[in-house]
């Protein structure tokens, strides 16, 4: 069935323009001219313009998807390029939604794109996903996941799912009436930190464009009912060994979102979900029990000869992009090289954003280590504020 | 059995993607791989010993959590552990 039940004679009618575009869509059997008009017909959101929102929302706009809404609020930085392919480097500093909007519509002027310039919220998303049929999920972190599938299971709105770290990808499509929804496979985030994001952990740019266009595929699928959509499968792509998988996923009946008796009925805060608590200017010099030193503090220190034992947890060869004289200890290596950290003097801790070091930190202060401190904007704000010959990566 | 190890966890497992362990049950099998790589055992379990919340287990292509036995369940040599923690990039 399709995902929407309009008439075939409420759709809305191809012109001549469309008949040559979609021609190679009109003579497959299961598009044809209602598939066609069903498409044209459909209002689909992408959530995310960046990797994953890329390709899908290039795809979908060359289908014939009637009405594309895109959600994003980021501008486009040289460091996406190597995988957003909707934007250009003539791009760089505008927003994402301006990029994207431009290129969908060169590629298809028939198009009508709707820019929602807005960082989706539990304030905003029921507002924004309820115009749409078929919601797209390319972003990046935990709390908009969660809230985009329990705002798709709150309005009954397929939620087509996408997520990518470094060589691995999984796709499926939840909250579907009968099928499963993301929190059916996930109940709860993982804390802060601990698995890291693309920033962090890197991404092969092709990755997304595989995954992306997964999902362009299903919500094509949806809308035009055909075929075996994603619903209760888990596809998981291995991009380094090229081995694609497949699990079942299961409806949980106590799922406190979709199930029997759900607990969750409105949408909730997902930053505190996520264990994601919002930072005061006070306590931002002290996380966690770590106290925070600015580059400017540390470029100051060093200059002023105080005693600095600077250990960067980067991986080797982030070091031979960047470094600023740090004691390079990967951070996976920092509990087995614990003898070469002197513990009699203070240590400062840094990487490339301050994340991990953070955590490297918090893990030297539970193995006994007196004065740990994190170098709050690593590498990135010591490019920024002290040394622009610095590489930022 | 395999047990298929995702890249986030590699790093813990000399960068391995699968890993053979000598095992009858699936709690066998978990039990070995975290005594040959004790790194990973924080990783993928609680320190009440439960496994965490935002890792799924599969064995073949069946969730652990289904299974009748759950982690009790009967394993053989031709058989796969998946091990899949929930990732979210997609910028």
């Amino acid at each position: 069935m399709p995902i929407t039940t309009t008439e075939p004679t409420a759709l809305p009618e191809l012109t001549t323009d469309d008949l040559s575009r979609y021609s190679r869509h009109l003579i497959l059997p299961e598009v044809g001219m209602e598939g066609q008009r069903r498409l044209k017909a459909a209002r689909v959101l992408c959530v995310g313009t960046g990797g994953l929102g890329s390709p899908l929302a290039f795809y979908l706009a060359a289908a014939g998807i009637g009405t594309l809404g895109l959600v994003d609020f980021d501008v486009v930085d040289a460091s996406n390029l190597q995988r957003q392919i909707i934007h250009s480097t003539k791009d760089i500093g505008r927003k994402k939604l301006d990029s994207a909007a431009e290129k969908l519509t060169a590629l298809n002027p028939a198009l009508n794109v709707v820019k929602h310039d807005t960082m989706l919220s539990s304030a905003n998303a029921l507002e924004i996903l309820k115009e749409y049929d078929i919601v797209a999920d390319g972003t990046d972190n935990f709390p908009t996941r969660y809230l985009v599938n329990d705002a798709c299971v709150l309005l009954g709105k397929p939620n087509v799912y996408g997520s990518i770290f470094r060589f691995e990808g999984q796709a499926s499509v939840f909250a579907t009436e009968q099928g499963p929804c993301y929190r059916c496979l996930y109940p709860e985030p993982p804390p802060p930190g601990l698995v890291p994001s693309c920033a962090e952990g890197g991404v092969l740019g092709i990755l997304p464009g595989l995954v992306g266009v997964m999902q362009a595929t299903e919500v094509i699928k949806l809308i035009l009912g055909k075929g075996e959509p994603l619903i209760g499968r888990l596809l998981l792509v291995d991009a380094l060994n090229m081995r694609f998988r497949e699990l079942k996923l299961r409806k949980n009946p106590e799922c406190p979102v979709c199930g029997t008796n759900p607990t969750v009925t409105q949408l909730i805060d997902y930053q505190q979900f996520c264990g994601i608590v919002p930072e005061t200017p006070q306590e931002s010099s002290v996380k966690n029990g770590i106290p925070q030193i600015t580059v400017k503090e540390l470029k100051r220190r060093i200059d002023a000869g105080e005693d600095v034992q600077l250990i960067d947890v980067r991986e080797p060869y982030e070091y031979q992009i960047a470094q600023i004289g740090g004691k390079l200890i990967p951070q996976n290596d920092v509990p087995q090289r614990l003898a070469e950290i002197d513990r009699e003097r203070e240590v400062v801790v840094h990487c490339r954003s301050g994340a991990r070091s953070q955590r490297i930190a918090e893990f030297l202060k539970q193995s006994g280590y007196p004065r740990v401190a994190n170098v709050a904007g690593g590498i990135l704000a010591w490019s920024d504020e002290i040394d622009p010959r610095v590489q930022k990566y | 059995m395999t047990i298929f190890i995702p890249t986030p966890l590699r790093s813990y497992v000399d960068g391995r993607d699968a890993i053979d362990v000598n095992a009858s049950t699936i709690a066998e099998a978990l039990s070995e791989l975290t005594r040959t790589h004790p790194e990973l055992r924080q990783h993928l379990f609680t320190v009440e010993g439960k496994l965490r919340a935002f890792v799924n287990l599969y064995l073949n292509d069946e969730d652990v959590r289904y299974l009748p036995g759950k982690e009790a369940t009967a394993v053989s040599a031709g058989d796969t552990l998946s091990i899949i923690p929930s990732i979210a990039g997609g910028d």
